[in-house]
């Protein structure tokens, strides 16, 4: 090798302190990547709403909670969502983790100001695990939603563990006035459903909404339908 | 020192390769004799149905096989630590290169060209035997059990399982029961994204895949319980996608099916009529009724052009 060979390849090699500063540059971006994934999708887990901090044994729990077309996110602002009225303040909280008392029943007022679609699995369109096996849907008593042929629902709201399937109505398309800022309001076009479930042991039970409304993601199953806090939480059932 | 060396070397050496064998041989037939008798029995999946009893059995072939292969290298390991290793002051080297050894090389490609051709015959008749082994083998399976098995069709979706029951009125539910002694044959689909239906006990694992009717056959042997898990990552919910179903004698089976029929009736009314799979496009009435309601569904391109109003 010559020398001016040597003195060139001399020359091509990075500094000590070029690789250094690489090798710190990828640890740092790698780190970036990690808290980014961290923040968010791992904590933004939506707040819990307890109705136990007041709640009387034995005595009923009244719960009001909303569907809504959108929602009250910056980033993501027309995903499908669920609020409930927190039992302390009145106020909605977009929140779908609620934390309620073993052994009670739940008495649920339902607004759905969302426009209908067919169930993906018409299985989903009877009402299932609810006191008297039927719910309310603005005043007259309703056990099956055919959804191929009516505009009759939105969204549900349904426990596997707990074999509670509720349809909630969808408001129809032709509707004069929808919702179009959450969280609605009863001015906005709406579906008002009740129903009363009863809960069981303490435990962790998962719910979710079986229509895919996933609206523009792919065949309606990603965004809010695969995010915590939108349209699938957590029923938080401990002792009273 | 190097004299002691050499005088080693020049010592008549015991017959190494038949104490290796030796060793082996009792140790191979030992561990075989407790992995097919005493740990075979509790090998996963257990022998619940047809196809999880065969594919015990393959994996009890297979561990009979293998184990005294791997006993082969740990003696051989052993005994060399044991006896060749260098011992304190000797800082010779070892003897020059072996050649030939002929024999060995002989015995040794023989060897595992036999284990590996006689376990791919063995893996093959295997899969032919028990119906395809109670794996999904797609729309038109090659190999069928004899007689007419009981259909059940299993849809998944993002995140539940429901079982449909042609020969009883199409009845859909939750709840998987099956006959003892009575081939089933699994229609699995998916009305979402790709899912696996897997029955842990029964030896049954076949992909769930939209528009496609996945078909898997088992015949239950014993009645009791199994777990049914989704097996492939399919969501927020994967973790949880999972139910239990149960073997039942055939009168408790009969007993089941029609009460839960006569049950569901009003419930099936409303249920597509039974296909191998469901495309909403396929439906009929229902891009009717997208237009009558005027609604744009968010079906997110799930729902074809003759649909209106796509977001």
């Amino acid at each position: 090798m010559g020398r001016s060979e040597a003195v060139g390849e001399e020359r091509d090699r990075l500094s000590l302190k070029a690789r250094v500063g690489t090798l710190l540059g990828a640890i740092v971006a790698a780190l970036a990547l990690i808290v980014f994934v961290v923040a968010h999708f791992l904590l933004p887990v939506p707040a819990t709403v307890s109705f136990t901090a007041d709640h009387i044994q034995g005595h009923a729990v009244n719960m009001t909670i909303q569907a809504d077309p959108v929602n009250d996110a910056s980033s993501t602002p027309d995903w499908a969502s669920y609020f409930v009225r927190d039992p302390h303040n009145g106020k909605w909280i977009r929140s779908t983790v609620w934390q309620l008392p073993a052994h009670t029943r739940i008495n649920v007022t339902a607004y759905q100001y969302d426009s209908c679609g067919p169930l993906r699995n018409q299985y989903f369109g009877h009402v299932r695990g609810t006191v008297g096996s039927a719910i309310y849907v603005n005043g007259h008593s309703e056990s099956l939603a055919d959804s191929y042929r009516q505009c009759s629902v939105a969204h549900s709201f349904t426990v596997p563990q707990l074999g509670i399937n509720v349809p909630l109505a969808g408001v129809p398309g032709s509707a004069k006035n929808p919702c179009a800022q959450a969280p609605c309001q009863l001015s906005d076009s709406h579906e008002v459903i009740k129903f009363s479930f009863v809960t069981p042991g303490p435990g962790e039970y998962r719910w979710q909404c079986f229509v895919p409304c996933g609206l523009a993601s792919l065949d309606g199953n990603g965004h809010p339908m695969g995010t915590l806090g939108f349209m699938s939480g957590f029923l938080k059932v401990v002792t009273d | 020192m190097a004299d002691a060396a050499a005088a080693r070397v020049d010592a008549p050496q015991p017959r190494h390769g038949l104490r290796i064998f030796w060793v082996w041989l009792v140790l191979s037939v030992v561990v075989d004799v407790l992995i097919w008798f005493v740990w075979g029995p509790h090998l996963p999946p257990g022998d619940m149905s047809s196809s999880a009893a065969s594919q015990q059995l393959d994996v009890k072939v297979l561990a009979v096989v293998a184990a005294p292969v791997m006993l082969l290298i740990y003696v051989y390991f052993g005994y060399a630590l044991t006896f060749w290793r260098q011992r304190d002051g000797d800082e010779e080297d070892g003897p020059p290169e072996l050649s030939g050894a002929a024999r060995a090389q002989k015995v040794w490609i023989s060897v595992t060209t036999v284990l590996v051709l006689g376990l791919f015959v063995f893996g093959t008749v295997q899969l032919v035997s028990p119906a395809g082994a109670g794996a999904g083998e797609g729309s038109r399976p090659a190999w069928k059990p004899n007689g007419k098995p009981l259909q059940v069709q299993v849809i998944a979706q993002q995140w539940l399982f429901t079982y449909r029951y042609p020969a009883y009125g199409g009845m859909e539910t939750t709840q998987l029961v099956l006959p003892v002694d009575q081939p089933v044959q699994f229609n699995v689909t998916s009305l979402d994204v790709i899912h696996s239906f897997w029955a842990i006990q029964l030896g049954v694992k076949a992909d769930a895949v939209q528009d496609v009717n996945n078909v898997a056959y088992t015949t239950p042997q014993r009645t009791g319980g199994f777990t049914v898990r989704c097996a492939e990552l399919c969501g927020l919910w994967h973790g949880a996608m999972f139910d239990y179903g149960k073997v039942v004698s055939v009168p408790a089976f009969e007993s089941w099916a029609k009460s839960t029929e006569t049950k569901l009736a009003p419930d099936t009314k409303i249920l597509p009529a039974y296909a191998l799979t469901y495309s909403p496009n396929e439906i009929n009435g229902l891009a009717k009724f997208f237009y009558q309601a005027g609604t744009n569904g968010a079906g997110g391109g799930l729902y074809g052009s003759n649909f209106p109003n796509q977001p």
